[in-house]
């Protein structure tokens, strides 16, 4: 049924930290590594190869350039996946049931083998988090790592995410949203992190930690002692030459 | 968001094809026999057609039927669910005219209304996204219900209720655009809140996830230059609205009323095409696009 739950029990959810992130695009490549090899469907590629590539990815890493009013420009990489929407408008469109926001984990999936691939859906999706396998022609999207995180034939440090998991800069983290003593809800509460487009109304479970300023033209550098300038005035015959060269 | 010929076709012939079957369901003298084989065959044909169409734009029309389940939330199933009821009410109408030249009229007047729910609910599918400002407004089911009485009542040959309603439209079609040229503006989003990073200063879109193309660069961010949609405007008004009206005042001919049709269908593709073209997804900004 595509009528969203009133509440669902926790609300599972990842908390991006755009101050760390990188921009290395690791996570997007393991979230395509795991995804493409287990839930449902595998994540084709168009032409991998060829002149103009393309394919299916359910985490996508963009990067943005801010201007302040005053000071140097700084640039945020920007990784975006579904956000897992309390109000998810991409569920309430669906005309086959397919896709459905799960009451116990808040989780959104879609059940593959009801999709019938119309691709509504993303078009309700602010985010561009959902992409239409041209392969398969079915609906794919991020499952929160669905067959990862409950699965207890995994060591216990796997049940993450695989995009969690893998990020070298610890820019992501996982866990219950609605619980607001989890590690995750502190880390929220303490660094003001957002929701994105917050004027769609979807409200969103997966948060953004917002960039610490940095970088203002009039800091002093903690290097600049060390990168005065060496070249003292010349001395013997390079002073000759110096001076020779001077009164030419 | 990407003009797709199967959906614009979809919307177009659809429209007029149960505006067509409106008309015939409220006639009080509708036409019988052969007559109106030819009638309610041109009305099928477009509707059944525009819904064929459709289909052939999902990835899986082999489980279309599941379409018919979710019409208690969706607006894409609700219009399935009306379009059926409305195919089957008039056919069973139709076949009464037809072979007994029975008119029934309460079943052509449930017919007729359901016509209208099926061009409304295809409307809403668009109308409900908040993601496409430009669609998300209550004139956009004005529109496609104007659009689709006018042109069924040009197809049904009543001249002067198809003159008023073709200029009716017509009014419609300028104020959507007027108004809807400006929705992305009044929604409030715009890259800064699509980042967050919006209060910090000016976003500007440095660099894209993948150096190729994607499934949500070719469905939503589709872009068409000003001047050209000028141009377009223009033109898709001249053929829905202005040759159809003058050659409708023109002493009748069959040849002229068909001229009059073929132009307006033609208009109104092109006004399709333009309603699709020139509708902004939001997820556009996070491409650097408007
Ligand atoms: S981010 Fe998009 S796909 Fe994910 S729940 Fe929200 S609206 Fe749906
Ligand atoms: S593409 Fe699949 S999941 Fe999305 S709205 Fe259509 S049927 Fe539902
Ligand atoms: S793996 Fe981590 S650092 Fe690298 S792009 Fe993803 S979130 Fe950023």
């Amino acid at each position: 049924m595509t009528d969203l739950p009133e509440t669902t029990d926790r609300k599972m959810g990842l908390v991006i930290d755009l101050d760390t992130c990188v921009g290395c695009h690791a996570c997007v490549i393991s979230c395509k590594g795991w995804n493409t090899e287990n839930y449902g469907a595998p994540l084709s590629d168009q032409e991998p190869y060829g002149a103009d590539p393309s394919g299916t990815f359910l985490n996508r890493v963009h990067s943005y350039e801010v201007q302040p009013e005053t000071g140097p420009a700084q640039l945020v990489h920007f990784p975006k996946s579904c956000l897992h929407c309390e109000d998810a408008p991409c569920v309430t469109v669906c005309p086959t049931g397919a896709s459905y926001k799960r009451t116990e984990d808040g989780i959104v999936l879609v059940n593959e083998s009801d999709c019938i691939g119309c691709g509504l859906c993303a078009w309700a999706c602010p985010y561009g988090a959902r992409e239409m396998d041209a392969a398969e022609g079915v609906m794919k999207k991020c499952t929160l790592c669905v067959d990862r995180i409950y699965n207890d034939n995994l060591p216990e440090e796997d049940r993450v995410p695989a995009c969690v998991r893998t990020c070298p800069s610890g820019a992501r983290h996982f866990g219950d949203l609605g619980d607001p003593d989890s590690a995750v809800s502190q880390l929220v509460a303490e660094r003001g992190g957002m929701d994105l487009m917050p004027e769609q109304g979807t409200k969103p479970v997966n948060k953004y930690l917002p960039p610490r300023p940095r970088d203002r033209w009039t800091d002093q550098s903690v290097l600049a002692p060390f990168l005065e300038p060496v070249a003292e005035e010349p001395r013997g015959f390079l002073a000759w030459l110096d001076r020779a060269l001077e009164t030419l | 968001m990407h003009p797709a010929p199967s959906i614009i076709a979809f919307t177009t012939f659809s429209g007029l094809g149960f505006g067509l079957l409106f008309w015939l369901g409220i006639d009080p003298t509708p036409p019988s026999g052969w007559v109106g084989f030819v009638f309610f065959l041109i009305a099928y044909l477009m509707a059944v057609g525009g819904l064929l169409s459709s289909a052939l734009h999902l990835g899986h029309p082999e489980r279309a039927l599941k379409a018919f389940t979710q019409w208690r939330s969706s607006w894409l199933s609700r219009e399935a669910v009306c379009a059926v009821a409305t195919l089957t009410i008039i056919g069973v109408y139709a076949a009464c005219l037809v072979l007994g030249g029975w008119h029934v009229a309460p079943l052509g007047w449930l017919g007729a209304l359901l016509s209208l729910g099926t061009v409304f609910t295809t409307s809403m599918i668009y109308t409900q996204l908040k993601t496409v400002p430009r669609w998300n407004m209550p004139l956009t089911p004005a529109l496609f219900l104007a659009l689709s009485l006018a042109g069924g009542a040009l197809l049904a040959g009543r001249v002067t209720t198809a003159l008023v309603l073709l200029l009716l439209a017509g009014a419609v079609q300028v104020a959507w655009w007027c108004l809807g040229d400006r929705r992305l503006s009044q929604s409030g989003t715009d890259i800064g809140t699509a980042t967050g990073l919006g209060s910090r200063g000016a976003v500007r879109a440095f660099e894209p996830p993948h150096t190729g193309s994607n499934y949500l660069m070719r469905e939503m961010v589709f872009v068409v230059g000003r001047r050209h949609a000028l141009k377009l405007r223009a033109i898709a008004l001249i053929l829905m609205l202005v040759v159809p009206v003058a050659l409708l005042l023109l002493p009748f001919g069959h040849l002229l009323a068909l001229v009059a049709v073929l132009s307006h269908v033609a208009g109104v593709l092109v006004s399709r095409w333009l309603f699709f073209a020139e509708a902004e997804h939001v997820v556009g900004l996070y491409y650097g696009a408007r």
